[in-house]
């Protein structure tokens, strides 16, 4: 799992180690795959991804071309279930319940539960193996805060991998983040490392 | 050392540094007072870094953990929603709970919120047992009336269903294992006959059975 | 500016016999309690209470069961009121009895659109009575379902609120309030501190003022 939106928030050093590594068959759980070059784009133009379930591919045109030619797999999911499908995850849920995608392709072969009359989807948790997040900052415990828009995913998959990593702009002591700004609890993150600083 | 407070102690040996632990009310709660350093308590309204209790000053609302008790936080300190506490809870990320309980079953299964026909509710004690990595029971080994507390079936309702892993009383730590229940430490002077005599279920000795110190 | 800042009058015609009402709050902290003022001197009866628990005996929550206001509460624990378990046991009130994560789970479910959740809490327990089992596809795992809940009313203490009504929490006093926030008709704040907007911060808002309503006037 990775985070950002469009590569806003993803964790670029993290990428580009796995890029340098050449790990190869990922399989890659994210909001989108971004453009050629861009983030999560990277790993898709180097060919070192098997599938990607995101909610949409449509910005970046190699993750297209790759699914046509059959050498990658891609899931598309609603991108509010995609998040509450992380959610369940991380949250130890069995399933949430959604009326997004009743009567659309999204529907086929889930199971549906009638709640007071309306129908809704069992969506299934997603989780992985890693989570590569972004954060703004993150005290030496691990405690993570985000900047602005860059939050998006990010604090979802932190709950909802194995082996969580951050890669953080600013690492600071303990106690330096107070309590009520740290967004991701320091419980669930495993590693920590700092981002590259390219200016100064 | 009185009774409650050696209970409390022994518990608080299965926590190590690094571990985040939930701590129920009455016994449970006072094995914060013997954990090693670097252990950090969870509360089910919505924190990580409980520290001891406040007084004066440090007295204010928005520090106070699940029953009621303002306390200082520590450093490295998180607050967050009841949600995201709950998600904490139900996904695994607690290394430990200590509950207090009513009763346990051979297999594991607890029941420690209601008396039949009890009134209270069950608070968050359904959810940290279906979640916590090692539910640890902290309670005397029997009822005030001297029944016992360590069934072969609970009578009263559940609170989950084998859950438990160990249970610690002031005689003696019990594990709770597929093969039934295993004796693992007799309080110093007193022999496993004493133990079973006080429990329903056959116990099975440890070959490696322990001294609990006094 | 005063946006939806609201004088103590406005916010008291809000409350009608009958509502269903959620408030925030644990144990009597973190409780909007110049709200739960309001509720009482609206008039309004019969209400249904969504909480954590029921406060103690005529503090905070526990007032409006004190008064008499309330014929359900559906909740995780009432054990230290006292009041509360006099009624329910003289057959005064209905109490409905959800696990505490379960409960919160509800209520962010109705918030968020959702029909519900699926949880094992409370498998194997009193609590499986009237819920549907359902049996998740391939695993064979069971699991409960936990519906959504929705109130008329969300009664939400925060320390800071903006004229947007962009809250800000601290400490544990964040609790229920956040999802209590979200799932509403109609969300109501009582704050510690008015700020301007932008104040608060943006990184440091914890329920974004889309989901607010009224916030009360100092």
């Amino acid at each position: 799992m990775i985070g950002g939106f469009m590569g806003c928030g993803s964790p670029h050093g993290l990428i580009d180690e796995l890029v340098r590594q050449g790990k190869k068959d990922l399989t890659v759980i994210a909001n989108d795959t971004a453009r050629p070059g861009v983030g999560i784009g990277k790993l898709i133009s180097a060919k070192l991804v098997k599938k990607v379930v995101a909610s949409h591919i449509g910005t970046n045109p190699e993750t297209q071309a790759q699914m046509i030619a059959g050498s990658l797999e891609v899931d598309l999911v609603p991108q509010g279930t995609l998040a509450e499908r992380v959610r369940a995850a991380g949250f130890g849920l069995g399933a949430i319940v959604t009326p997004t995608g009743v009567g659309t392709v999204v529907e086929d072969g889930k199971r549906t539960i009638d709640i007071d009359g309306r129908t809704f989807l069992v969506e299934l948790p997603i989780s992985a193996d890693f989570a590569l997040v972004n954060a703004k900052r993150a005290d030496y415990r691990g405690n993570l805060s985000y900047a602005f828009t860059a939050r998006n995913f990010n604090p979802l998959i932190a709950m909802a991998a194995e082996v969580v990593i951050a890669e953080a702009e600013d690492i600071v002591p303990v106690g330096a983040i107070d309590p009520d700004s740290v967004v991701t609890p320091h419980v669930v993150v495993d590693y920590l490392v700092p981002q590259e600083k390219k200016n100064g | 050392m009185d009774i409650r407070n050696r209970i409390a102690k022994r518990a608080a040996e299965y926590f190590k540094a690094g571990d985040v632990v939930n701590l129920g009310v009455g016994i449970p709660g006072m094995c914060s007072d013997y954990a090693v350093p670097g252990v950090m308590f969870h509360t089910e309204n919505g924190f990580i870094g409980v520290g001891p209790a406040a007084t004066g000053v440090q007295k204010v609302e928005a520090f106070s953990n699940a029953s009621s008790t303002e306390f200082v936080p520590v450093f490295g300190s998180c607050a967050f929603d009841s949600a995201e506490s709950f998600a904490i809870v139900r996904s695994g990320r607690l290394a430990a709970t200590v509950l207090g309980g009513l009763q346990i079953a051979e297999n594991g299964d607890l029941a420690n919120w209601t008396r039949p026909g009890g009134k209270f509710g069950m608070g968050g004690a359904m959810d940290l047992v279906n979640g916590v990595r090692k539910v640890i029971v902290a309670m005397e080994l029997c009822a005030k009336n001297g029944s016992p507390k360590i069934v072969k079936d609970c009578s009263y309702p559940l609170t989950g269903k084998r859950c438990v892993n160990h249970v610690v009383t002031e005689q003696c730590v019990i594990d709770v294992t597929p093969q039934g229940l295993l004796l693992v430490e007799v309080l110093d002077g007193l022999s496993p006959e004493d133990i079973q005599r006080q429990v329903e279920p056959r116990l099975i000795v440890s070959s490696s059975l322990k001294q609990m110190e006094r | 500016m005063p946006g939806k800042i609201r004088s103590r009058d406005e916010i008291i015609a809000q409350f009608k016999d009958g509502q269903t009402v959620m408030c925030g709050g644990m144990h009597n902290h973190g409780t909007p309690n110049a709200l739960i003022q309001c509720v009482i001197d609206s008039g309004a009866r019969h209400l249904t209470v969504i909480s954590i628990d029921s406060a103690d005996a005529n503090l905070t929550l526990g007032r409006l069961f004190h008064h008499r206001l309330v014929d359900k509460i559906i909740t995780s624990y009432i054990g230290r009121n006292t009041e509360v378990v006099a009624m329910l046991e003289a057959g005064e009130i209905e109490v409905e009895f959800v696990p505490q994560g379960s409960l919160v789970e509800r209520v962010r479910c109705g918030g968020a659109g959702l029909g519900g959740v699926l949880t094992k809490t409370g498998l194997g327990t009193v609590v499986e009575e009237g819920r549907q089992i359902v049996e998740v596809n391939g695993t064979g795992e069971k699991y409960l379902l936990e519906t959504a809940l929705r109130a008329d009313i969300g009664l939400v203490r925060a320390r800071m609120a903006d004229p947007l009504g962009n809250l800000a929490y601290r400490g544990t006093m964040r609790n229920f309030n956040p999802l209590i926030a979200t799932a509403a008709d109609l969300t109501l704040v009582d704050a510690d501190m008015l700020m301007d907007v932008d104040e608060i911060g943006i990184d440091r808002i914890g329920t974004p003022g889309v989901y607010v309503d009224m916030v009360l006037a100092k």
